[in-house]
């Protein structure tokens, strides 16, 4: 993959761009820039699909104005994590076999979520340690499987979206993001760029929200608990909005901090880079 | 094995999280632990941490796949130093050996340092049965035994009381005056040991380290009660766990690095005892007799299983209890025998039966917090979905516990989400059923499990009218409409549909 912003400041002497809105020209040169765009197979995930399109949507818009070509195959259902988490290995793999035939053609896969994310990369292969055909299939997908942020910092190479967002935010790292991904610096790097945003620590940032899938159902209680500790660190912050780079931890701790009648909104990451642009 | 309540672990945790007192005390432990190893751990630099981690792990990893040579090199040179060696291969046998020493010797008194593993076995009550007083001699040890309880972290056996409690307790049992000054309760304790000490016949011991080039028995404390334990009675028993061996000499020292400081931030603790044999012709002092009895007690079905084999390299340090966000909810009890938080659901299941701890692999969000701490770099999340596995689907099928209910669900799970068409058709069917219970998008209490379990203290997004395929079918896909998903879903944000303000506070304002 070459250097994104090459050909960028040629082109801002070509045309008359103004001087104003250096990311933004920067993106527009990539899209210029490139005789093939970067094509991409959007990983919808379960929760995005049926309960936030609307992040979903972001996730494309924010894509379509790095110059990335985008597709869905419609083929897609869920990753299979809910039955790896439980034990169901047998149909966790029918569900993942699925996945390699959606994405078999993709170049990259881009997936808004760290939880699902990890599941395509990382248990996927544990999934098919014993079975040396489709393991080498669940290699392949490994290899393309990107988290949302992550692909934008690490393949498209990009900090600044030219995105604008008001107000105070704090950041919650997924922990599946965090240490399954192991992508630390992505996300706070994107929101160090976005103009107007205030960003404030987290205390205990790192630590689980207490969602977990089925554990969230399966030991309500102690989700709960875990729950509640979080939307105490993010009540203490002040901030308007939490952002993170997975619904299920924003639906852990949005509904947590809803039904304690606060008013904090929960916002992906794709939805914050998606705000007006400078 | 006496004493396990694993099958339990639902209903302990419910009144774990209501139990205010337990509460408290775990609060006030808290990130104290965990902030100290942080500490600890900037200190020498990641860089060096990682590299004294893996070293580690190699170390126990070689060790356990040559478990047999090292144990046979131990034995040989713990007889030639002049001790003892006793295998084990349960909990029978390991106190049917101690009890035996014990009352062929007509041993009274005991003094007990530290040692998870005789609380494994229930040790204690054993000895009591065969009239030997047995008095704990770690001071958080000592709080539990007067209370009559066992230890609920593997380093802080008394964490989950508060130090009023604490205080109560003495008031209660030894008739000191209530005081809310810890040091002064050490005191009392200090002084009620110290002549226990001198009057006991036996001593028993646990090991944090065994090595095997030596003939060593290494043990750490901070207050010196282990020394004691090993060295003023007549007899000393060490007693552990058949993993506990390491090489040699050299390998001790980045163990004794790590150790500390991932348990409790020290760089080093106040005492590192290592005792080799009994006492020599010209030694002041030490023991006549030296025995050291190595249990298994399951350990080899843990060895045995590549899977859950790397849960041997534990040193139990008790980092991954100080940042499981689940221990620090329902503390050490809940988990219904010795081995607490991460590392012993993990090794509980394995070692009192899977069936009688089905609940415990079942209970973490798998955040992985334990697995980036563990100074031996011991994978638990790994292992607890190995478990889980294993009573989903295990082939054996007196090892699978899954309900119907559960299975039943998986399956139409799976098929549902094997044809885009049924996802819609479900998501519809859904929607419909949902539709009395959703109010401007949000669901405040659902009426059936498992989404009720859900709303008890959040709230819970109903399902928008369009999905996310919905939406890219109708305005995405084309990517000259770039803007159409967002001008006829949101009209004013970027964020919350317009048809369904959302559900989790995802709508501006
Ligand atoms: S599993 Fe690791 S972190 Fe937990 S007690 Fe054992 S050595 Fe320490």
């Amino acid at each position: 993959m070459g250097d994104p912003t090459l050909g960028c400041y040629d082109l801002s002497r070509l045309l008359p761009l103004g001087p104003a809105k250096p990311g933004l020209r920067r993106n527009v040169g990539i899209t210029l820039a490139r005789t093939e765009p970067i094509k991409v197979s959007l990983f919808a995930t379960c929760i995005i699909d049926q309960l936030f399109p609307q992040v979903g949507a972001s996730v494309v818009r924010v894509l379509r104005r790095m110059g990335v070509d985008v597709d869905f195959p419609p083929d897609q259902t869920c990753c299979g994590q809910p039955l790896y988490n439980a034990g169901f290995t047998r149909q966790a793999r029918q569900l993942a076999q699925r996945v390699f035939s959606s994405f078999a053609e993709s170049s990259y896969v881009v997936v808004p979520s760290g939880s699902c994310a990890a599941m395509m990369r990382v248990f996927y292969l544990d999934l098919f340690a014993g079975d040396q055909q489709n393991y080498a299939r669940a290699q392949a997908l490994s290899d393309k499987v990107y988290e949302f942020s992550e692909f934008l910092v690490r393949v498209l190479e990009v900090r600044d979206l030219g995105a604008v967002y008001s107000g105070t935010a704090a950041y919650h790292p997924s922990c599946h993001l965090l240490r399954e991904v192991g992508e630390r610096e992505a996300p706070e790097l994107l929101l160090g760029q976005v103009a107007d945003l205030n960003l404030v620590d987290l205390p205990q940032a790192e630590s689980c929200c207490g969602f977990g899938g089925s554990f969230s159902v399966k030991y309500p209680h102690i989700s709960e608990g875990m729950g509640a500790d979080k939307a105490d660190n993010v009540l203490a912050t002040g901030a308007e909005t939490l952002i993170s780079c997975d619904m299920g931890c924003l639906m852990q701790i949005g509904g947590t901090l809803s039904r304690r009648g606060s008013d904090i909104k929960v916002r992906h990451l794709a939805q914050v880079l998606d705000g007006e642009t400078r | 094995m006496p004493r396990v309540t694993t099958q339990n672990f639902f209903p302990a945790s419910v009144l774990a999280v209501q139990n205010a007192q337990l509460q408290e005390a775990l609060r006030r432990a808290g990130s104290g632990f965990d902030g100290a190893r942080r500490e600890a751990i900037e200190e020498v630099g990641q860089g060096s941490w990682d590299k004294w981690r893996e070293e580690a792990r190699q170390i126990k990893v070689h060790t356990l796949e040559h478990l047999d040579y090292y144990l046979e090199l131990l034995a040989e040179n713990v007889e030639r130093a002049g001790g003892h060696v006793h295998f084990a291969k349960d909990a029978a046998q390991a106190n049917a050996i101690v009890a035996e020493l014990a009352t062929s010797r007509r041993v009274k008194v005991a003094v007990k340092s530290k040692s998870m593993v005789s609380e494994e076995l229930n040790l204690n009550e054993v000895l009591e049965e065969n009239g030997v007083d047995v008095y704990e001699t770690d001071l958080g040890e000592y709080i539990i035994q007067l209370a009559g309880e066992t230890p609920s972290h593997l380093v802080a056996p008394a964490l989950h009381k508060t130090k009023e409690e604490v205080a109560q307790l003495l008031h209660q049992k030894l008739g000191v005056p209530l005081t809310d000054d810890i040091e002064a309760m050490a005191r009392v304790a200090r002084d009620v040991l110290r002549d226990k000490f001198f009057q006991a016949d036996l001593g028993i011991s646990g090991a944090n380290f065994l090595v095997a080039e030596t003939g060593t028995l290494v043990i750490i404390t901070n207050e010196g009660n282990g020394r004691l334990c090993t060295s003023a009675p007549p007899i000393h028993i060490g007693i552990t766990g058949m993993e506990k061996v390491i090489p040699s000499l050299q390998d001790l020292a980045v163990f004794l690095r790590l150790l500390p400081r991932s348990a409790t931030g020290q760089p080093l603790t106040s005492y590192v005892s290592m005792v080799s044999g009994p006492r020599r012709d010209g030694d002041e002092d030490g023991p006549e007799e030296f025995h050291l009895v190595l249990v298994d007690n399951g350990r080899s079905r843990l060895l045995a299983d590549p899977d859950l084999r790397e849960s041997l390299n534990c040193i139990r340090c008790g980092a991954c209890l100080n940042i499981c966000p689940v221990y620090q909810k329902v503390g050490g009890h809940a988990y219904g025998w010795v081995y607490p938080g991460p590392i012993g659901a993990v090794i509980s299941p394995t070692l009192v039966g899977l069936k009688q701890a089905k609940d415990l692999p079942f209970a973490s969000s798998l955040c992985g917090a334990c697995r980036e701490v563990c100074p031996v770099k011991i994978n638990i999340p790994r292992m607890l979905l190995h478990q889980r596995h294993l009573l989903s689907e295990s082939p054996d099928p007196a090892e699978r516990s899954v309900t119907l209910s559960e299975s039943l669900l998986a399956r139409l799970f799976t098929i549902v989400m094997s044809k885009p068409t049924l996802l819609a058709a479900a998501r519809k069917l859904v929607r419909l059923l949902a539709r009395p219970w959703a109010r401007n998008g949000t669901v405040r209490r659902a009426p059936l499990p498992p989404a009720s379990r859900w709303t008890h203290q959040r709230d819970l997004p109903a399902l928008p009218t369009r999905s996310f395929r919905d939406l890219w079918k109708q305005d995405l896909a084309s990517s000259d409409r770039v803007t159409d998903g967002r001008d006829s879903d949101s009209g004013v944000s970027p964020t919350g549909s317009s048809e369904d303000p959302s559900p989790n506070r995802s709508e501006d304002g």
